[in-house]
Parts: structure tokens; C-alpha cells; sequence
């Protein structure tokens, strides 16, 4: 066994050698590490990459080990990261939006580690990123709001101004419109990801200033648990939060990185790995909603009507025509945004009831 | 509305309230225990599991309370038996708290706790806009304002809180005397504890009722920076926890409302406030000598 992976290991040194890059650099074993900005039990964003990490462990048995490393600050990762990278891990993992610069700068020093960057924008030779078009849940989402709203207006908790946040905040005023053009939307910036009682705050504030069914782009379950609490409705993000809301979760936005992760450390172990920019969404099974409850039937079956006409390509979320929020053109009639628009999108569509912070 | 509003703010400054009229006491007894946050973490975590054990909330507050104090008597034994030194031994104290709890909360995450129940008092919780306010809270609330009043009356009406005001300005000299400066100081950080161990059952019982990981989210340092901002007088830190927890309202319903107010700046502006108050009282010095304990943050070893 081992003297395999020796001689795996000689040959393909010595390939890379000579025939750089190597073709061929399989291995038999590898060990893949993921950094999680939250706990890997917060409930939302983190567990939800723990549980793809479990399935990795699961589907590759004793070939491939997995480390992760929970609650790691987003400024001072890159220590994190370097620990990572120079205690043997074949290819990590690095899972929040806020780790990309310390990613970048680490893969410079290890160019033999593969990394995986999620929600970032800056690819290398050994970085992938990877991305979920969540903001196709979001459409959906929007549709369903405007659909069981009664005060026709919905709210939204946002952590952050970047533009995975703002093409949430876009898609579902779109979805909400294509059901009742004059919905509107009360945004709320806490400036955190996870923060309980912020999060708490601003869904009692939302409330109270009139809004029936909110939803949020934070990681833990408080705004769910209130909703509840206030007789309201609400979405979950990241993981199921039915059991927060149990009459409240209208559906919620999963992710499944799981497919995707174990497609990766594959790559890895066939030597296929290669620096990648992946964008998959509702088709490719990276991103899933929970069930419809606590809806009428035929809303549940609107919903279900969009999410396969999104899967099936027939529906894209961003096609014209879109106006912007200071009322200039954004798309023409048919025209569809394409990838680096969103993935640097600083701007409003018309109807948002808010002023994006720069 | 209004009612609404001001019900909001109650919630969002009773458990800084909580968390600093114990480090009051605290720092009045001359100790500065930096480990607030971790005191309160702890007491969010034995709050919500006393409450699982049981089925009650109030048992859980208890527990809460327990663990807080737990906590704090490990910090009194180092600080005040060992003598070491308070900073570093408080800021262990926070790291120990956070982890501590994540570990013994782990297999309660994302379940909901039974909300502690709200007072309700027919014809009185039904008043316009003072009913909830003052008759529909919840039984820490009160007990929150109780306890201002109670340390004021204690520090500055009774014999015993002369003498822990006595020992917090010179240990030595109250050492002298006879006082039994390593007692008091032991009750106070224990009764420091207490209060922050409820701050943090308020966390995970009424504010957010679950248990989440680092669910106090810096509330602890915000009430350490409360004791200092109110100058060490307890009607002051009750004005100052209303204070922080109106403004953090106040620009979540101006976000809400529309207003162009970058919100990065609204976000920051109860630490601005808090900031600008501190450069305001640190103006005059003599007040601020008057007012600050002056053995605080000083190891005492009796037989030196």
C-alpha cells in the first residue's frame, strides 16, 4: 500500500517534472479541510457545509479524511488557512466571503494545495471558486411573499452591502413584483452574520412597522423564532428552520454542497483537479428548497411551477426588462444579466424601499 | 407603535442593565472582572438548560443565575485567593465562558426554549401605551429595576456598602481596620456573576428564546463599558443600558423607515454615543477621580 503510493507519488513528480502539469497525478488517499465562519452546529450557513462535509467523509470511507476548523474570525483567517495547508491537507475548503483575500494569499505560498473558495470572486492557478445561485431561491421566495402578504409589504434582515447579499435582495423584489408590481420591501442592514439578538431586534422592528412575511440573508434562526412568536410568516436561510417556525417557514432556501464536494475531492484524487469558477444553482441540485408549508395549495403550486421553470432554464431571474432603482435602464426587454454583472452587483432594481450602503 | 417601540428597547437593554449593575458592584468592591461576556454566556447556556431539564423557565433563570456565579467564583479564587492578575485572569475568563458553554450547549442547538411568560394583570397590562411597559413584562425585567435600586440603597444608604465602597478606594487602609477586605470582595464578584449568569438567561429565555453559540454577541463588553460610561453610580448605568438600547433600536426602525443614513454608520452610532459620553466624563478629572474606585484592577495580598 504504501510503496503504491510512493511509487504513485514518484511518477507523478516525475511527470510533473517533465510534462507540466501532471496529467495523471492520481492518489489513492487525500484529506480535505474546511473553515467555517460560524459553529458547525449554528443552525444555518456553517452546519449546512459541516453536513457536506459528513457526506463526504461518508461516500469516500477511508480514502479521503476530513478537518474542519469552526467559528474562525473572517479577518484573521489566513493563520487558520496556513495551519491548514502546511499540515498536510490536500485541499481546503475555505467557506465564507470574507476568507477570500487570506485564500489568495495562502495558495501563493502552497501552490501544491488545492483550495475552494466560496462566494468569492478571485480565482488562481490552485483556486476555484464556488458559488450557489441562491438568489433563485430568493425569486421564488418573493413570489411566494407577495402572494400570502396582506400588507403587501415584506421585510428584509441583510447583513452585508456585497453583491451576493444585494442579488438576493433584487431577485425576490422581482419575484414579489411579478406577482403584485406594487409590493414593496423594507430593508435592514445589521452588519453581522450571526448576531441572535440583532437579528431578533430587526425582525421585531420590521414588524412593528407593518410587514407580514420577512425574510433574511443572516445565519441564525431568531428572526424564524420571532416571526413565530408574532404571528407572522417567514423564510429560513441556509438550513430548514421549520422547527424554529414550525406555522411560520413558508420554505427556506437550502444548501447542498455535498454533490459538489464530493465531485471536487474526486477531481482531487483523479488528479482532474483544475482551477475552476463554479456558479450552479436549482438545475445543478447545489441549491434546494424545503418544503412549501403553511401555504394554500395553489401558492405551493405557483411555487413549485417557478422552481421547475427556473431548473428547466425556461425562467432567468434576471432578464429585461429591469429598471434600476434611480430609474435608468438596467436590462432591455429580453436581455439577460450576465454572470460578471451579478457577481459585482452594487445596485438596486426599482421598488426597493431602501438606500444600498456603498 | 410607540408602545411597540418601547417595548423593543426594554428588551434590548434589560440584559446590558442585567450584566452591568453587577460589575457595578464589582468594580465598586475595587475587582475589575473582564470575564462579563463569558459569565453571561455561561448563564445563557445553564438558563436554557435549566429550562430543559425542568420545562421551567424560571428554575432556568435560576440555573442561569448558578452558572454565572459558578464562573465567578473561579475567577474569585484566582484573582482573590491566588492574587493574579485581574486583567488577564478575566479575559481568560471570557475565552473560558465562550467555549464552555458551546460544548455544554452543544446538543441543544436550534431547539426553542419556553419563553418565560409575561406578567398579565387584567385591566392594568391593558392600559394604552404604559400597560405592557409597566404591568405585561417579564419577571427579570423587574427583578433588573429592583436590583438598580436595591445596589444604590445598598452602596450608598448602608453600612456595608460604606465599607465595600471603603475597600474598593484602599484596600490597604480598609485592611487596617479590620474589614475583611477578601470576604466582601469574594461576595461582590459572586454577586457580579449572579447578575451577569441572569443577563445571560434573558439572553436564551426572553430576548432570543434558544440557545445559540456565542449568543451574547460582545453584550458583555458593552456592559463593561456601561459601568465606566456611568461614572460608577447605578442610576446612571440604568440611563446609560436605555440609552444604548434605544439608539440600537432607534436606527433599526430608521433603516427600516427608509431614512438615507448609511447604515454601517447607524449600526455603529450606541458605540459612537457611548464614546462620546466617555470622552465627556473623562473631561473633568477630579470627577472622575471622585468617582472611580481607586484600589480597582490592584491584586491584594492580606499579610503584605
Amino acid at each position: 500500500m504504501k510503496t503504491t503510493l510512493l511509487t504513485t507519488l514518484a511518477t507523478a513528480t516525475a511527470l510533473s517534472l517533465t510534462m507540466a502539469p501532471a496529467a495523471f497525478a492520481q492518489q489513492d488517499t487525500a484529506e480535505a479541510c474546511f473553515v467555517y465562519v460560524g459553529s458547525a452546529t449554528d443552525g444555518g450557513w456553517s452546519q449546512a457545509h459541516d453536513e457536506a462535509r459528513q457526506a463526504v467523509d461518508e461516500h469516500f470511507g477511508d480514502a479521503v479524511t476530513t478537518r474542519y476548523v469552526e467559528s474562525v474570525p473572517e479577518a484573521n483567517s489566513e493563520g487558520t488557512i496556513e495551519r491548514l495547508a502546511r499540515s498536510g491537507c490536500d485541499i481546503i475548503f475555505t467557506t465564507s466571503f470574507g476568507f477570500m483575500d487570506p485564500t489568495i494569499a495562502v495558495a501563493e505560498r502552497f501552490p501544491d494545495v488545492k483550495f475552494e473558495h466560496a462566494t468569492g470572486y478571485k480565482t488562481a492557478d490552485n483556486v476555484t471558486v464556488y458559488n450557489s445561485r441562491f438568489y433563485q431561491g430568493r425569486y421564488i421566495q418573493g413570489q411566494i411573499a407577495a402572494s400570502v402578504s396582506e400588507t403587501g409589504t415584506a421585510g428584509y434582515i441583510a447583513s452585508f452591502p456585497i453583491p451576493e447579499v444585494v442579488q438576493g435582495i433584487n431577485a425576490f423584489l422581482l419575484g414579489a413584483q411579478s406577482v403584485n408590481p406594487d409590493f414593496s420591501l423594507k430593508v435592514v442592514w445589521v452588519n453581522s452574520w450571526y448576531d441572535p439578538g440583532a437579528e431578533a431586534d430587526a425582525a421585531k422592528v420590521l414588524i412593528d412597522q407593518g410587514v407580514d412575511v420577512i425574510t433574511q440573508h443572516t445565519d441564525s434562526t431568531a428572526p424564524v423564532q420571532e416571526a413565530e412568536a408574532r404571528g407572522i410568516k417567514a423564510f429560513g436561510q441556509a438550513s430548514d428552520m421549520i422547527e424554529a417556525g414550525p406555522t411560520a417557514q413558508l420554505t427556506a432556501i437550502l444548501d447542498t454542497w455535498a454533490p459538489y464536494y464530493i465531485e471536487r475531492v474526486q477531481a482531487v484524487l483523479d488528479g482532474t483537479w483544475e482551477s475552476e469558477s463554479n456558479w450552479d444553482g436549482l438545475a445543478d441540485g447545489i441549491l434546494t428548497m424545503a418544503p412549501y408549508t403553511n401555504m394554500p395549495d395553489e401558492i405551493a403550486a405557483m411555487a413549485e411551477e417557478t422552481e421547475e421553470a427556473i431548473k428547466s432554464g425556461e425562467l432567468v431571474v434576471f432578464t429585461g426588462p429591469i429598471t434600476k432603482q434611480d430609474g435608468t435602464v438596467w436590462l432591455e426587454e429580453g436581455e439577460v444579466a450576465d454572470d460578471g454583472t451579478l457577481l459585482g452587483l452594487n445596485f438596486y432594481v426599482e421598488g426597493v424601499d431602501d438606500q444600498l450602503p456603498q | 407603535m410607540i408602545e411597540a417601540i418601547l417595548l423593543t428597547i426594554v428588551t434590548a437593554s434589560t440584559p446590558l442593565l442585567l450584566a452591568a449593575i453587577g460589575e457595578l458592584v464589582v468594580e465598586r468592591s475595587g475587582v475589575l472582572n473582564l470575564g462579563v461576556e463569558g459569565m453571561m454566556v455561561m448563564g445563557a447556556v445553564g438558563g436554557f438548560l435549566g429550562m430543559m431539564w425542568t420545562g421551567n423557565p424560571f428554575i432556568g433563570a435560576i440555573v442561569g443565575i448558578l452558572f454565572g456565579m459558578a464562573l465567578s467564583a473561579l475567577f474569585g479564587f484566582l484573582v482573590l485567593s491566588l492574587a493574579t492578575n485581574q486583567y488577564a485572569t478575566g479575559l481568560a475568563l471570557t475565552i473560558l465562558g465562550l467555549g464552555l458553554s458551546g460544548l455544554l450547549g452543544e446538543a441543544y442547538v436550534g431547539r426553542s426554549a419556553i419563553r418565560m411568560p409575561a406578567l398579565d394583570i387584567p385591566v392594568l397590562t391593558d392600559l394604552p401605551i404604559i400597560g405592557r411597559l409597566v404591568f405585561g413584562q417579564d419577571l427579570i425585567f423587574y427583578v433588573s429595576i429592583a436590583l438598580v435600586i436595591g445596589v444604590a440603597w445598598f452602596l450608598f444608604s448602608t453600612k456595608q456598602g460604606l465599607t465595600l465602597r471603603a475597600i474598593g478606594d484602599n484596600h490597604a487602609s480598609a485592611h487596617a481596620l479590620g474589614i475583611k477586605v477578601i470576604r466582601y470582595r469574594y461576595l461582590a464578584v459572586l454577586f457580579g456573576g449572579g447578575c451577569a449568569g441572569l443577563a445571560g438567561a434573558y439572553l436564551s429565555l426572553v430576548y432570543t428564546p434558544q440557545w445559540a453559540e456565542n449568543m451574547t454577541a460582545g453584550r458583555g463588553w458593552i456592559a463593561l463599558a456601561l459601568v465606566v460610561f456611568a461614572s460608577w453610580r447605578p442610576a446612571r448605568v440604568l440611563a446609560g443600558a436605555y440609552l444604548f438600547g434605544a439608539v440600537s433600536i432607534g436606527q433599526l426602525h430608521a433603516q427600516a423607515l427608509g431614512i438615507a443614513i448609511p447604515s454601517q454608520l447607524l449600526t455603529a452610532l450606541p458605540y459612537l454615543a457611548t464614546i462620546v459620553v466617555l470622552v465627556i466624563i473623562s473631561q473633568n478629572r477630579r470627577l472622575t477621580m471622585i468617582n472611580t474606585p481607586a484600589s480597582l484592577g490592584k491584586s491584594f495580598v492580606p499579610d503584605r
